[in-house]
């Protein structure tokens, strides 16, 4: 059977199964990074997003035969760095943060859009978050916490 | 600002964010046998038989036979079963479960399941429906006298469409046996109680206990079908002896759970002197196959149904109508969008009638403290709507852009704005609270002196682990790391009532100030306490009769006032929102940011509900639209920031002066929504939500013949 071989969090890793199998469902399932939400399985909600080589991708739309050579960051990668603090501490000022079902979602593809635009305005911060559904929040903290984290992290991103 | 109203980090905060919060489908799968449903494909008929596959060595059917109490869902009433016996009633009734180790492998089977059913037609269409669920009436004054005198009596018809709650977490449920022999049911849920109580008679035993796991979003959608679906898991939990998990996809979420009622209203507005002096409102909703919450979600839509506005005469009808479709029930504000859309629109088209600004005629009819209500109750609180349009007034340039946009536009964009008001009725209808819910919670300080809430409340992501301990902590004066709230569980914490209506700040809110002040007085040093206290219903309440919807419906009001701005284009269709403006009365905030986070949120379920969120069914009753490219809730692209504002007006019995908030903000979009894009469409009159660009393009081909 074909080897993957892939970076996820940092660790080199190695998947030997169903090559068809879905990213999301080895995330979840065999490496229990539980972060990654399962929301829609059809990459119309956001929730599963993770980096993929530094770009926000849905990962229940991500066969495991595709990512041989990729660096995979998932949420539970990515809160351990400094740009995280900064997002962890705006969407915590502005209660940006309700059910969390989306939140790590989000903060991923804030991760996404800052890493490409680190000075945002308020309708490309909506761009950007655009592919993550949230029902709780009406996106205004949200909005509003990752144009403070674009301010305060200045020089992170 | 109250420096109870001083946001903090919410307590759930760092879990969510971090990823590290474990909701239902988290929980490790080893040992875990997964379930799947066998699903009727037909809306109606007899169900005579079925045939499973042959089960693999570990795979087992679930059905009827099962239940070792009774096969029926606790409800308000309890026609839903369990699962289908003897007829189906829609597409997606739950007929069986097949549970076993691996979910490919379940999957199959529940494909190669056979139904038999013999099929019946289906009521589709509620105008033909034969069966009428709830049927009520009530009258105030003297109706058939207005209407004889009147100068004119103006007529329409409104109808809404279905809303699906679309919380990001689908609906899932875990049961459990564990070993001293009881099973544990949890998972996603507004109502660890309501669950309870189901799961109480369908395994006909006490030997059990339902707690609540991290729920993504409710939104009334994990009201009541969260006992369906723990009834279903602890069946299959106590028949294999082993764990069980039952988590809905998508697909399914959308289709096979309960959505907002479809509505079809009829009005006859009285008209003397200017003024209106009557109204006779006829309301019917689509309850699906099976009654859940029709009856009390039909109770709210009916006592709202003339607005915020002080009718003298009245004569309001309901009726609650069985179709061969999905039982719908609740959804954040719970029967109230359903007639304050119509009677708003119908305000402000006879105003247009009468050659006046429709928020002119409107002011000349709010209500004011001391008025009677709809159901001869009294509006005991100042009503602070006044204040409120002059708000949004001031932040929209509402009067501005209303007289420039009603000259006449030409090219190919054109603008409208439009406002509405209305009032959310904070806490259960009537007399439930005092009749029905009880609501008890407690406060147990432990030795090393930090405090406890036992309370039944879900966080459900309105911010509950972090608002009632906030209140003790402010009351005890003490540090809110010193007080939590751990997921409440039945086998631990007493019924204060399920998390719905907008009371639980209110009402179990109060609840907790009382306990703090309570433990504050006997508070002893390493010493576990424990605190009790039990709703009681304020004094001024004027006793609600439901038999003649007579009496305070609630005890007070939130009020809402908000400005919708559309552009449209007239090539495409395109409604797009240019901004949103809203004030809202939800009493004192428990927590600013917080309480801002429901209005926002709400605001925006409400332009979703008025424009975009449409779902409806084919000829076999079948839903259309199944996932988020069909059923298209709005994204950050389809609104600007919004901007809200809170205007205070306390209430004496809730916390500190809260009111009843979650619900509020959705409740009175569409009016204003409908108003701003008639205006840009010329002053077409548009009679039904969701007004979505199709129908925008609808009404601009009319023109262009």
């Amino acid at each position: 059977m074909e080897k993957i071989k892939f970076k996820l969090n940092g660790k080199d890793e190695i998947f030997e199964g169903d090559l068809s199998s879905r990213l999301l469902d080895v995330l979840r399932d065999d490496f229990r990074l539980t972060g990654v939400k399962c929301g829609c399985k059809e990459g119309e909600c956001g929730a599963c997003a993770v980096l993929i080589d530094k770009k926000l991708v849905n990962s229940c739309m991500v066969a495991m035969g595709a990512i041989d050579g990729s660096e995979i960051i998932s949420i539970e990668g990515f809160k351990e760095t400094e740009r995280f603090k900064v997002l962890d501490r705006a969407f915590a000022e502005l209660s940006a943060v309700q059910c969390g079902f989306c939140t790590p979602g989000m903060v991923l593809a804030a991760e996404a859009l800052l890493s490409e635009n680190p000075h945002p305005t308020e309708e490309e911060v909506r761009i950007g978050i655009s592919g993550n559904l949230c029902r709780c929040t009406g996106y205004n903290a949200i909005v509003n916490a990752i144009l403070k984290a674009s301010k305060e992290g200045n020089g992170l991103w | 600002m109250k420096d109870i109203s001083k946001s903090v980090v919410r307590k759930d905060h760092e879990e969510k964010i971090t990823g590290s919060c474990k909701y239902v489908a988290d929980y490790d799968s080893k040992g875990v046998l997964i379930g799947k449903l066998v699903r009727s494909k037909k809306a109606h008929g007899k169900l005579i038989g079925i045939n499973f596959p042959k089960m693999p060595n570990g795979y087992m059917s679930v059905t009827y036979e099962d239940v070792p109490g009774i096969n029926e869902v606790h409800i308000v009433k309890d026609d839903t079963p369990v699962f289908a016996k003897d007829s189906v009633e829609y597409i997606g009734e739950p007929v069986a479960m097949i549970i076993g180790p691996d979910e490919k492998i379940v999957n199959e089977l529940v494909k190669e399941t056979e139904l038999i059913i013999d099929e019946l037609e289906p009521v589709l269409d509620i105008l033909k429906s034969d069966t009428v669920f709830f049927d009520y009436e009530y009258t105030k004054g003297d109706h058939v006298k207005a209407f004889k005198e009147a100068d004119k009596v103006y007529e329409e018809t409104f109808s809404t469409g279905y809303q699906e709650q679309a919380y990001l977490e689908t609906q899932g449920m875990m049961a459990e046996p564990e070993e001293d022999g009881k099973i544990l049911v949890h998972g996603s849920m507004q109502c660890v109680y309501y669950v309870h109580n189901a799961v109480k008679k369908v395994l006909g035993s006490d030997d059990f206990h339902i707690r609540q796991d991290p729920t993504g979003g409710g939104f009334g959608g994990k009201e009541a079908w969260p006992s369906i679906v723990a009834s279903e898991v602890a069946v299959a939990a106590y028949k294999a002896k082993k764990p069980v998990r039952l988590v809905f996809d998508r697909r399914e979420d959308l289709e096979f759970t309960s959505k907002r009622h479809p509505s079809i209203t009829h009005y006859r507005v009285a008209v003397k002197n200017g003024r209106v002096t009557a109204m006779d409102i006829d309301v019917k909703f689509n309850a699906g196959a099976y009654t859940t919450l029709s009856a009390v979600v039909l109770q709210r839509g009916l006592i709202c149904a003339d607005g915020v506005y002080n009718i003298p005469n009245l004569i309001v009808k309901g009726k609650a109508l069985k179709t061969n479709t999905v039982p719908n029930g609740a959804y954040r504000g719970f029967g109230a969008p359903q007639t304050f859309f119509p009677v708003e629109t119908i305000m402000s088209h006879i105003a247009q009638d009468m050659g006046k600004e429709p928020l002119e005629f409107k002011r000349e009819h709010l209500v004011k403290q001391g008025d009677m209500t709809s159901t001869s109750g009294m509006y005991h609180f100042p009503v602070p709507l006044e204040d409120m349009i002059e708000e949004v007034a001031k932040a929209s340039g509402f009067y501005e852009k209303r007289k420039k946009y009603s000259e006449k536009q030409s090219g190919r964009y054109r603008r409208g704005i439009g406002i509405s008001m209305h009032f959310h009725g904070a806490g259960f209808t009537g007399a439930g609270e005092r009749d029905l819910i009880k609501a008890v919670a407690k406060l147990k300080k432990h030795k090393d002196g930090t405090v406890e809430v036992l309370a039944a409340n879900g966080e459900i992501g309105q911010g509950l682990r972090t608002t009632f301990p906030k209140i003790v902590a402010h009351e005890l004066g003490i540090p809110l790391d010193r007080v939590y709230y751990n997921w409440p569980d039945t086998g631990k914490v007493p019924d204060s009532g399920p998390t719905v209506a907008s009371r639980s700040l209110m009402v179990v809110g109060e609840l907790m100030r009382r306990l703090a002040i309570k433990l504050k007085e006997i508070w002893k040093d390493g010493e576990e306490q424990i605190v009790e206290e039990r709703f009681r219903e304020p004094s001024f309440v004027i006793p609600f009769n439901l038999d003649i919807f007579q009496g305070d419906a609630y005890p007070t009001y939130a009020w809402g006032v908000q400005a919708v701005e559309i552009e449209l284009d007239t090539l495409t269709g395109l409604m797009k929102n240019l901004g949103t403006w809203a004030s809202f009365d939800v009493g004192t905030p428990a927590d600013y940011n917080i309480v801002m986070g429901q209005m926002e949120g709400g605001l925006l379920q409400g332009l979703g509900y008025s424009s975009m969120e449409k779902m409806d069914y084919d000829k076999n009753g079948r839903i259309r639209n199944n996932n988020f490219s069909d059923y298209l809730i709005p994204t950050s692209m389809d609104v600007p920031n919004m901007n809200v504002q809170l205007h205070v007006e306390e209430y004496p019995d809730g916390p500190y002066g809260a009111k009843g908030a979650g619900e509020l903000p959705l409740v009175g979009v569409p009016a204003a929504y409908v108003e701003a894009v008639s205006q840009a469409l010329g002053g077409v009159r548009i009679n039904h939500i969701p007004f979505t660009q199709e129908d925008a393009m609808k009404e601009i081909a009319k023109k262009d013949e």
